[in-house]
């Protein structure tokens, strides 16, 4: 790999830019944040749009913008899997999530379950999916960060990881969640914007009919491009990578916390919805984008310089619109890991905390100012872990490790939760037991597939066939809930949950 | 005569169930018989429709379009039905 703008100006002018903006709210941001509620919370006043942008924003990671414009310039079609693959878990979120989460919970999704459940073994079993997700979706977008960093800026791997651990350390630390919403706003628009431009300028070049860019890439490369290929030779595998990623965005936990930021559930429905149309609006936008790097730099000079096909957007960016607008692209594409980092980070620290600290260990006992420091404390404390786990991992393949954050939050938190909203049976034992199952049987069968055994440790055969455990693993989760439930109810917790439907519906009066 | 509180509440929660289930069941039968089609029967989604359209560039974009739709109409159903019976369960 060769950096590909070595220190470009326009990028370092627009990054710097970036930054000054973002610290600037960051100190504006601070000087709101008193509460606990505006920390984890910024103070419920983010309206419906901004929270709609702010969702997105979350969402959109460097591997969604980078990777998959890579992966559709280097195999067409198969990329397309992938970008409709990260839509589809948002409708699920609208109908079964958002509301009942807005009207039962506090900061976390974990006080959801707390809410009809016993608080304390809940909120550890829920910490534990919960960090496992954020850990593991932190290494990939710190690996990642440093990687692409190097090649967008020529700066070293372990400079551009501390950089970006230092620099969103001090957006959550400062700003809590105030300053992070607005990070994502501004963030969700310059990709919007920047990616919508980017495509623009791509279908200039096929008088605006993406169906002759297409067509010019079948020209180019045979009929293949437009039909699915090598990437899905299982078709179990499919399935179940759909399965994680669909059910996992609905248990995601810096994306469930969002939902609290908002002052009702009905401001939190309509924000999803927004999120909804901006997300489905900018993965329509890859299509372009992948087809236009194909096409436009071709897929030999895209893998000369990185054979993983990360650059293709900032490559195209320079091909359409010249080194000012590879410049901007390559901020955007920084700035895009910047927040999604801090969005991590505050959840991470609102587990760590809130869930931890506060409800299980200080009870009532903990104040307002004790639980700010301790929040802040765990800031810290996740930035320097994300720091080290960064350097740690470098040179490290990390792409799986996002599917197996999004395997874990869709094994792990989303079958507990959408349990805990809708059926009344469910218990303690049964939601922390399926909890830890799906946390610990996500994390062995991927260790056990060929991901990590053939490819990674270069062992002949895996023991478990499949790449995505989440076919076995979310069934296996559900189940444990059910049966539990089942083989040993509490008549207790069936009617508390009967006091809390009102409360499902109506809010806290 | 207004309504006993008790059934209204179980009313306002059957009625939200069913459209939540419905649209989610929508919604995954898309989705999923997309990847189905794509796991099970490559050269049909590979078929040209139109020069520089495939059968499954099509249906991938049907995909994002439906989840545009399955939202939009839960929004609307939750802004008009469901917001006015929640605030019947207030009073």
């Amino acid at each position: 790999m060769t950096p590909l703008a070595a220190p470009n100006a326009v990028a370092i002018g627009f990054f710097l830019l970036f930054i000054v903006m973002s610290l600037g709210i960051t100190v504006w941001a601070s000087r709101k944040t008193r509460t606990a509620e505006h920390f984890y919370a910024a103070g419920r006043s983010v309206t419906a749009f901004q929270n709609g942008l702010a969702l997105a924003g979350d969402y959109m990671s460097a591997a969604s913008f980078l990777g998959i414009a890579g992966l559709v310039a280097l195999s067409g079609f198969d990329g397309l899997i992938y970008s409709i693959g990260f839509l589809v878990g948002w409708p699920i979120v609208t109908f079964l999530i958002a509301e009942p989460l807005r009207n039962l919970g506090r900061f976390t999704f974990a006080d959801v379950l707390a809410a009809r459940l016993t608080q304390t073994p809940i909120r550890i079993s829920a910490a534990i999916g919960s960090l496992a997700v954020i850990a593991f979706y932190l290494i990939a977008q710190m690996v990642g960060a440093g990687n692409l960093i190097r090649l967008l800026f020529g700066l070293p791997y372990e400079a551009a990881v501390v950089i970006v651990g230092g620099v969103m350390l001090a957006y959550v630390l400062f700003g809590g969640m105030i300053a992070t919403t607005w990070v994502q706003i501004i963030k969700a628009m310059l990709l919007l914007g920047g990616a919508t431009l980017l495509a623009l300028l791509v279908l200039a070049r096929f008088s605006f009919n993406p169906l002759a860019l297409f067509g010019e890439a079948v020209r180019m490369y045979g009929p293949t491009v437009l039909a699915p290929g090598r990437q899905v030779s299982d078709p179990i595998d499919a399935v179940s990578l759909g399965l994680a990623l669909m059910l996992g965005t609905a248990g995601l936990p810096h994306i469930l916390m969002r939902f609290y930021t908002v002052r009702d559930a009905r401001t939190a429905r309509t924000s999803v919805g927004y999120a909804t149309a901006f997300i489905g609006f900018f993965y329509l936008l890859t299509f372009i984008l992948g087809f236009g790097a194909m096409v436009i730099i071709g897929r030999d000079a895209i893998t000369k310089i990185d054979p993983g096909g990360n650059m293709a957007a900032p490559l195209l960016a320079e091909g359409v619109g010249g080194t000012p607008f590879l410049g901007f692209i390559a901020a955007v594409a920084f700035a895009t890991i910047l927040a999604v980092v801090a969005g991590l980070t505050l959840s991470g620290a609102a587990t760590l905390s809130h869930d931890l600290w506060v409800s299980v260990f200080r009870g009532p006992k903990a104040d307002e100012r004790e639980q700010l420091v301790v929040a802040r404390l765990a800031t810290v404390i996740l930035a320097i872990v994300s720091i080290v786990l960064g350097i740690a991992f470098k040179g490290q393949n990390v792409a799986y490790m996002v599917g197996l954050a999004f395997a874990i939050a869709a094994s792990a938190n989303f079958p507990a939760l959408v349990l805990a909203i809708f059926w009344p049976r469910l218990t303690t034992a049964a939601a922390c037991l399926s909890m830890v199952v799906g946390t610990v049987s996500t994390l062995a069968l991927i260790w056990l597939s060929p991901t990590i055994q053939i490819d990674i440790l270069h062992h002949a055969s895996a023991p478990f066939p499949l790449r995505n455990p989440g076919i076995v693993t979310i069934p296996l989760a559900f189940a444990v809930a059910i049966l539990v439930s089942v083989a040993r109810p509490v008549a207790s917790e069936a009617r508390r949950f009967a006091e809390l439907e009102r409360q499902l519906h109506v809010g806290v009066e | 005569m207004s309504p006993d509180p008790i059934s209204l509440l179980e009313a306002v929660s059957a009625a939200r169930w069913r459209v939540a289930m419905s649209l989610t069941i929508a919604m995954m039968a898309a989705y999923f018989g997309f990847i189905l089609l794509i796991a099970f029967n490559k050269p049909l989604l590979g078929s040209i429709l139109v020069p520089g359209l495939s059968l499954g560039m099509l249906l991938g974009a049907l995909v994002i379009v439906i989840a545009w739709v399955v939202t939009w109409i839960y929004v609307r159903w939750a802004n008009t039905h469901y917001d006015s019976s929640v605030d019947r369960l207030r009073q």
